[in-house]
């Protein structure tokens, strides 16, 4: 018993179980996708999280910290399943190796380990990947692809020619290079309606991935887990710029409802942005940083040169995280008529 | 009786843990076969011991006077013998000794000559003294002198005075026993408190997990057909806080800075009300206490016990179970573990728990902080604690100052959320105390530096003291030449020569002197100018000096113990 110090008493809680939830919060999410784009994530996910279990393992070992303590905190596998969420489902398995590595081991524990990185890791992994592999990063299967269990097993490992079946784009690519194709001739209305890609309000089926996402992030929320207003401030800056071009031309810009069901928007709002170590501690610095995210990353989907830029966003705001928490330091019991 | 409450931020709810030991009522503890009476029972001065060894004291006699005004008297719990006045081991984390006055008492149990008074019919002044000569402090664990907080702020009338039943620690249950079964003497104290504060309005706060504390307190108001208003307040740790509980029942905050009646409220405990009743209108000063002795114990109860009860009669009373590794005084929340059961029942002592591996289980290995927030959302004084956290680690003890750790109260509220399981308190103790010591090094310092230059101001004033004589008398000395000049040319020329001599040195001598007298005054003046502005302060910017204005106001509240003791006092128990 430890009388060293008062509360003798202490709630149920623990780093652990914040993860687990976490993971648990990615789940719906991870249904959908197996529905959409088959077993292959499941099996993504496993190799993310075994990379990350033996990268971590390793770290720790090296640094002399304790081993069962800190592999069984959660924290790495978050990561890991971060990162499987966010690569193309069938990309090579070496691919999420390096990338989850990366992570565990540069972005994570060469800058202290769990609590002091700056960087979001999986985003880091994902930065990382993307400016590398651009053509491996970018290999999304086509839509409908029905591939047994056992193709997509040899796709992974490398084992079966690629470039057939993964043709495919994500949504906002397809959106992307077609109105970059048509040079003015097409317009958004249009592509949505007519493409095969294009669901009912987002990219077919992900829209129901953005939906479990979104439905593990409000039971997040609910279980006080996560705090509502990074990822508000994110939808937020989002939505405002999406809904701002889409009136102002409706012919060239999506409506911000397509751009918070595609790509990364929910999972970043409800996974991402809400990292805790990389994000912003306040209140208003939350909400500040939410919604430079989201302005950021609608900014270089829309016209910078990657599909998505949820990644680069936060990378880039991680970097003002000291600083905003600086400049927003909410008053204290007492001191709020203060000057 | 609906009031609209305030809300304050934070808190948490951990199992309370009352129900056992208010199962029995209030039991009469019996008396030990030694009394070991700490004088110094306040936060304040220390009483000076009145009694000798061998000397037969009555019950209530005093055996401490209280030293100074910020101080409390000490009396004999019971009839008997001195002992002996030699250092005990005291009720305090440290259990390091304290100077007590030992009694054996002779069972007779007899009352030393008891004077009632109605308050009502003396000054103000008359009644804070008698409080004090009394031994009243604050009950609720922080053993303020209640006297020192009956006073109003000159500009500001006390709108609302609080009493405090709100006993917000989990397993305490001292203060609901006290409301259950003494409600009528407890509400008959409150106009002691109310008459000398001149309080337009008194609010009684209860946690509504306490229902029959409540109606006792409400049923005892309408008798005594008063005007003051029981309110039940959700139960939250710290409720009982006295800023928490000010906060929700008047909707003031008040900061770290200031005192509460500068707010126009103030805030005692029920027990401390209580004793006020018995000291005046019976005469009987604080030589006993309701103590909770709960926990990991066969019968867990409320007993009422003389002060200076060592800590082993009491906890025998409550049948220790036989896994009981250790002992909590005060709750779980805020308490301590008692060093050694030798230590005597004083004020303060509110509850006794005996502890179990399995009651208080080991806290998990501590992790790194993953800034998630927790503390910061749970603290009740909108702190940040995972920033001070990191300075105190850091040993960054300015930016601790300015992230405002002085404003913590302790509350544990951070350490009992955080997922790293971070001894966040003991931190902030940490950072406090060494700030504590560097400003008393500084202080140290800083007394020794005004030392040595009165020393060098005093050598320089005999210096220039000297110049000035030999100037005066140089002067007389032409002076006196150019009266005489005829008797000086009629004397013999060895004299005359010798008085030239000195008048033709004497001016420049006085030339000198003047100059240095100069000087020197000029040294004076700038010195002078420099004490009231000191150099390095002069080219800062408005932020700065404004920080640096806060630093002073601490220091000077740190230098003055009444201020934040008065802030804080009562905070627990209640
Ligand atoms: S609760 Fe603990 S882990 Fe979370 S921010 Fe506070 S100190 Fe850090
Ligand atoms: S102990 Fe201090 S920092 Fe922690 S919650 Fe209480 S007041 Fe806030």
């Amino acid at each position: 018993m430890d009388f060293s110090t008062p509360p003798y008493v202490l709630g149920e809680t623990s780093v652990r179980r914040v993860m687990l939830q976490v993971l648990l919060g990615l789940l719906p999410g991870i249904a959908a996708y197996v529905w959409l784009v088959g077993a292959s994530i499941v099996l993504q996910l496993a190799m993310a999280t075994l990379a990350a279990l033996t990268g971590e393992a390793l770290m720790l070992w090296l640094r002399g910290r304790p081993l069962r303590l800190f592999l069984s905190d959660g924290s790495a596998i978050v990561t890991a399943w971060l990162i499987a969420l966010t690569f193309p489902p069938l990309a090579p398995w070496w691919l999420i190796v390096v990338g989850t590595l990366c992570a565990i081991v540069v972005a994570k524990h060469l800058y202290g380990g769990l609590g002091q990185n700056p960087f979001n890791p999986a985003m880091i992994a994902f930065a990382v990947c993307i400016v590398s592999f651009p053509a491996l990063m970018s290999q999304w299967p086509v839509l409908g692809l029905k591939l047994s269990l056992d193709e997509q097993f040899k796709l992974i490992a490398g084992l079966a020619p690629r470039i057939d079946v993964m043709s495919g784009a994500t949504p906002l690519d397809a959106l992307k290079t077609a109105l970059k194709l048509g040079e003015g001739s097409v317009d958004v209305p249009t592509l949505l309606a007519t493409q095969d890609v294009f669901g009912n309000f987002a990219g077919r089926g992900w829209e129901w991935v953005s939906s479990g996402y979104l439905l593990g992030g409000l039971w997040l929320w609910q279980r006080k887990i996560i705090s509502w207003h990074a990822p508000l401030g994110f939808l937020g800056g989002l939505s405002l710029l999406a809904a701002a071009l889409w009136m102002w031309s409706p012919q060239q810009f999506a409506s911000p409802l397509f751009h918070l069901f595609s790509g990364g928007s929910l999972l970043g709002a409800f996974f991402i942005v809400t990292d805790p170590v990389s994000g912003c501690t306040t209140t208003r610095g939350k909400l500040i940083f939410g919604f430079s995210v989201g302005v950021l990353a609608y900014t270089i989907r829309v016209f910078g040169g990657y599909p998505d830029g949820v990644a680069f966003a936060v990378l880039l705001l991680n970097l003002c995280v000291p600083l905003i928490d600086m400049y927003t330091q909410p008053p204290i019991f007492g001191m709020k008529n203060e000057p | 009786m609906l009031r609209q409450l305030f809300n304050f931020k934070g808190g948490v709810k951990p199992q309370t843990n009352k129900a056992p030991s208010v199962q029995a009522p209030i039991g009469q503890a019996p008396l030990p076969s030694r009394l070991y009476v700490p004088l110094h029972q306040s936060i304040g001065g220390s009483p000076n011991p009145l009694v000798q060894p061998g000397e037969q004291v009555l019950k209530g006699q005093l055996i401490g006077s209280a030293d100074g005004w910020l101080s409390a008297a000490v009396h004999a719990p019971t009839s008997g013998t001195v002992l002996a006045i030699e250092d005990h081991v005291a009720a305090h984390p440290s259990g390091l000794p304290t100077l007590s006055v030992v009694i054996e008492p002779d069972g007779r149990d007899q009352w030393a000559a008891r004077r009632p008074l109605d308050h009502r019919t003396l000054a103000p002044e008359r009644v804070r003294e008698l409080l004090r000569d009394a031994g009243v402090v604050g009950l609720g664990g922080a053993v303020f002198p209640s006297h020192a907080k009956l006073t109003a702020a000159k500009t500001v009338a006390v709108e609302q005075l609080v009493i405090n039943g709100a006993e917000c620690e989990p397993f305490m249950t001292c203060d609901d026993l006290l409301m259950r079964e003494r409600a009528e003497e407890s509400v008959r104290g409150i106009a002691i408190f109310r008459d000398l504060l001149a309080a337009r309005r008194v609010l009684i706060g209860i946690e509504d997990n306490k229902p029959e504390a409540v109606a006792a307190m409400q049923a005892a108001v309408l008798q005594l057909g008063e005007d003051y208003e029981v309110v039940a307040v959700p139960t939250r740790y710290p409720a009982g806080g006295a800023k928490q509980l000010i906060r929700v029942l008047t909707g003031k905050e008040v900061p770290a800075s200031k005192r509460s009646t500068e707010l126009g409220v103030q805030c005692f405990n029920v027990a401390t009300v209580y004793t006020a009743y018995r000291a005046l209108a019976h005469g009987e000063p604080v030589i006993s206490r309701i103590v909770t002795l709960t926990g990991n114990v066969e019968q867990p109860r409320n007993w009422e016990v003389r002060l200076g009860t060592p800590l082993r009669d009491l906890v025998a009373l409550g049948r220790p179970k036989a896994d009981t590794s250790n002992y909590l005084m005060g709750g779980p929340m805020m308490g301590f573990a008692i060093p050694d059961l030798a230590a005597p029942v004083v004020k303060a002592t509110n509850c006794v728990i005996a502890g179990s591996p399995s009651l208080f289980p080991a806290s998990p290995p501590e992790m790194p902080c993953i800034r998630c927030g927790a503390c910061a959302e749970a603290c009740p004084h909108e702190l940040q604690p995972f920033e001070l956290y990191w300075f105190a680690r850091a040993r960054n003890f300015g930016k601790t100052q300015e992230y405002h750790i002085f404003d913590c109260i302790e509350c544990g509220c951070c350490s009992y959320v955080c997922p790293s399981h971070i001894p966040l308190v003991q931190y902030f103790r940490f950072a406090k105390s060494e700030i504590w010591s560097r400003e008393r090094e500084k202080q140290a310092a800083d007394a020794a530096k005004a030392r040595f230059e009165l020393r060098n101001a005093r050598a320089e004033r005999e210096q220039t003291e000297k110049a000035e004589r030999l100037a005066r008398a140089a002067t007389a000395r032409t002076a006196e030449r150019k009266a005489l000049p005829v008797k000086a040319d009629a004397a013999a020329s060895q004299p005359a020569a010798s008085v030239e001599a000195a008048v033709t040195t004497s001016p420049v001598d006085a030339e000198a002197v003047k100059k240095a007298s100069i000087v020197a005054a000029i040294e004076r003046a700038r010195a002078q100018r420099e004490a009231v502005q000191p150099r390095n302060t002069e080219q800062l910017s408005a932020g700065q000096k404004k920080e640096i204005a806060a630093i002073d106001a601490r220091r000077a509240a740190l230098a003055d113990p009444a201020k934040p003791a008065d802030a804080t006092s009562e905070r627990t128990g209640g």
